[in-house]
């Protein structure tokens, strides 16, 4: 398997605060990574490097062999933390706008899940709810043929039958060559879908590993060694 | 998350007990075809790549054989789920006398109640 991203000595600095230290990692085509950490570990700055939405102080990103910009934008479906998208449109309108932006998007797919969720494309984002506006953005990101899919936080604000609908999306929407890196705090309801996961600890990896072989050999859950890695 | 897994065991290894109690109580006929990756994922809400391992492994084990162009199938080969069913009866009955014995009980009073209640 080939690697699609390439983190190389990857190092983010907010004035004097560390948020990133001297991070090295690849993620492999076809693979679900947990991207796990404590509140303020520097999951979101990750990614936004990884989105080319924050500049690093040292180290490089490569996606597919691309630099982050242009090429490598176009290969990144990316789930932002918070909403992005304009109040005063439908659903409808917002698909319009990503079809023209996204070579990649594929209609029928969104208009499918959104179907599937019980979502009116007529209906404007101002009158939603907070969880279904996050699963309006999700199916956006997961309706694109992207080569990497990266979510950050996807079901935090959902609710548990949702939960299982858009886990469920994510395993059968994505092509066997694409790789998706999901963030989030919600270990238990998402582990049976990883195939490995990269815990993040003040800014630097202490543990990236295949979720079986977290299972085998310490015999427990990804949930309880998070609890144990991060005891308070 | 009809297949009620725990996430404290690796995943593959119960995806396989699932299948193989399928095999033997006939839930999953010899000779018949087996879901595809994607929909056998979807159903047990796990990752394609763990399920895909489970599957490669069944067909190691001769559980299951794939055909170049129309898919995986059950075997058909009734000496091998006789083997199977044989298999997990004995490690059926290794842990019920292990637990037998951490309560305490002769061998004889264990048969006499199977013996009531079976």
């Amino acid at each position: 398997m080939s690697s699609l991203l390439e983190v190389r000595s990857l190092t983010k600095k907010y004035g004097n605060f560390t948020a990133l230290s001297d991070l090295n990692f690849e993620l492999e085509s076809g693979k679900i990574t947990g991207l796990l950490g404590p509140n303020g570990s520097g999951k979101t700055t990750l990614i936004k490097i990884i989105c080319g939405l924050l500049q690093p102080s040292a180290g490089n990103v490569t996606v597919k062999g691309y630099p982050v910009g242009v090429e490598s934008k176009k290969v990144i479906s990316y789930l932002p933390d918070t909403t992005y998208l304009g109040k005063s449109s439908s659903v409808e309108e917002v698909i319009d706008f990503f079809v023209d932006f996204y070579e990649d998007f594929d209609r029928d797919r969104a208009y499918d899940m959104l179907g599937k969720l019980g979502i009116d494309p007529h209906t404007r984002l101002r009158t939603m709810s907070k969880g279904t506006k996050e699963k309006v953005q999700l199916i956006l990101v997961m309706s694109r043929r992207a080569d990497l899919y990266i979510l950050d936080e996807p079901i935090a604000g959902v609710d548990p039958a949702a939960r299982d609908y858009i886990l469920n999306t994510i395993i059968t929407n994505y092509d066997e060559n694409a790789s998706i890196l999901i963030s989030t705090h919600l270990i238990s309801d998402i582990e049976n879908i990883l195939d490995e996961v990269i815990f993040l600890k003040q800014g630097r990896i202490v543990r990236k590993s295949s979720v079986d072989d977290i299972r085998t050999n310490e015999g427990k859950s990804v949930d309880g060694l998070f609890r144990e890695v991060f005891k308070c | 998350m009809s297949w009620s897994l725990n996430s404290d065991r690796p995943i593959f290894v119960q995806i396989i007990e699932h299948m193989e109690m399928d095999i033997v109580s006939g839930a999953l006929p010899p000779g018949s075809k087996v879901a595809s990756v994607r929909e056998l994922a979807s159903e047990a809400a796990v990752n394609p790549n763990t399920m895909q391992r489970a599957l490669s492994e069944m067909e190691r084990k001769g559980l299951m054989h794939s055909e170049r162009t129309s898919g995986r199938f059950v075997t058909d080969d009734e000496n091998v789920i006789s083997a199977l069913k044989i298999e997990l009866a004995a490690s059926g009955v290794d842990g019920f006398v292990a637990q037998m014995r951490r309560l305490g009980l002769e061998k004889d009073e264990v048969l006499n109640m199977i013996r009531e209640k079976y």
